[in-house]
């Protein structure tokens, strides 16, 4: 496994003490650039590694989950080119993706 | 997801261990279920199909949807040949997920100076040392019978999901003369690949090791179906 595998890198940096969430594809639909499964892991602070699209969508993501990686519930994301907003963070190949993005919480 | 949870996974994904997380997407706490064990679990029919297709996606359940992530180990990659192409090869391979394995039993080749960052074994490839298995490619890089012969028997003794050879196809003829001699049918020496590679023109030994990987990720990703249709035209043919 390669230093930058993101759930590796989520691990680590829990283990460091800062704010992590994970953002998972779950559902792909048309042509979506990455495929279900693929991870994005995101710090307090806006750091990232992985990705769940081919960068397109990666921006808005990263919003949602410093909120999420803060305390906010788990939340399930949608992104397509018919979403109103797909002109800033659409999928430009035309696909749509809903992305699960979930806190990773320190050891009980 | 907790992080001993994560903790968990990431120990068997090192471990060459299949393992899945099971995350109900209303927020409620999943679960990490390793698929030695994935019987026991409530998803066990489901886990198990997930297991053998290597495929994530969401499950309707009586109590709501669930996403299963499944990890099963990456395909493994042993190159035959610490040779100026695997320089390049074993790092790109790396880079696109594969394990990778270096063998060469010839100490001048197989030099930490020159493949120290890599699994690197200075051994002769018998099939012992090899442990190869249906996930794993195999491609001989050496051009020295003597080395790259008793690998192909052994990958396609263990039902490596690609074998490729260097050589030209005058050399693959002799190589071909060499198997058949040595018991091996027309249907197990076809799956070897050789002239290895993509047909890409490649000239320097870095874009051999981009056409090598090119065919392998193809075999690789290619559906049952097409692999079946390759495999009988050659017979065709």
């Amino acid at each position: 496994m390669t230093e930058d595998d993101p759930l590796e890198v989520a691990a680590r940096w829990r283990e460091e003490g800062r704010k992590v969430a994970i953002a998972t594809v779950v559902d792909t639909w048309g042509s979506a650039p990455r495929p279900v499964g693929s991870h994005l892991v995101i710090d307090g602070e806006g750091a990232f590694e992985g990705s769940v699209s081919g960068g397109c969508v990666e921006g808005a993501v990263v919003a949602e989950a410093a909120e999420i990686a803060a305390g906010a519930p788990p939340r399930l994301l949608e992104f397509g080119v018919a979403d109103e907003t797909a002109w800033e963070v659409g999928l430009s190949c035309g696909g749509t993706i809903r992305i699960y993005v979930e806190p990773l919480e320190a050891a009980a | 997801m907790r992080l001993d949870d994560l903790k968990r996974v990431n120990l068997a994904r090192e471990g060459r261990r299949p393992v899945a997380v099971v995350t109900p997407l209303d927020g409620s706490a999943g679960r990490v279920v390793l698929a030695d064990e994935a019987a026991g679990d409530p998803l066990a029919d489901e886990l198990a199909a997930r297991f053998a297709s290597g495929k994530s996606g969401r499950v309707s359940t009586a109590a709501g949807d669930v996403f299963v992530r499944v990890h099963n180990p990456s395909p493994r990659l042993t190159i035959i040949g610490a040779v100026h192409v695997t320089q390049v090869l074993a790092p790109m391979a790396i880079a696109a997920g594969f394990d990778v394995t270096i063998v060469d039993p010839r100490t001048a080749f197989a030099t930490e100076e020159r493949f120290g960052s890599f699994n690197l074994v200075a051994e002769w490839p018998d099939a012992e040392l090899l442990g190869l298995d249906p996930q794993t490619a195999v491609a001989t890089l050496t051009h020295d019978p003597k080395i790259d012969d008793p690998a192909l028997m052994a990958a396609l003794d263990a039902g490596c999901f690609y074998v490729g050879a260097l050589g030209s196809r005058k050399t693959h003829g002799k190589r071909v003369d060499r198997l058949t001699a040595a018991g091996y049918g027309p249907d197990a020496i076809d799956r070897i690949h050789a002239p290895i590679g993509l047909n890409i023109g490649a000239a320097t030994p870095a874009e051999i090791a981009v056409s090598v990987l090119a065919e392998i990720i193809a075999v690789l990703r290619a559906p049952p179906a097409r692999t079946t249709a390759r495999v009988s035209e050659k017979t065709a043919a």
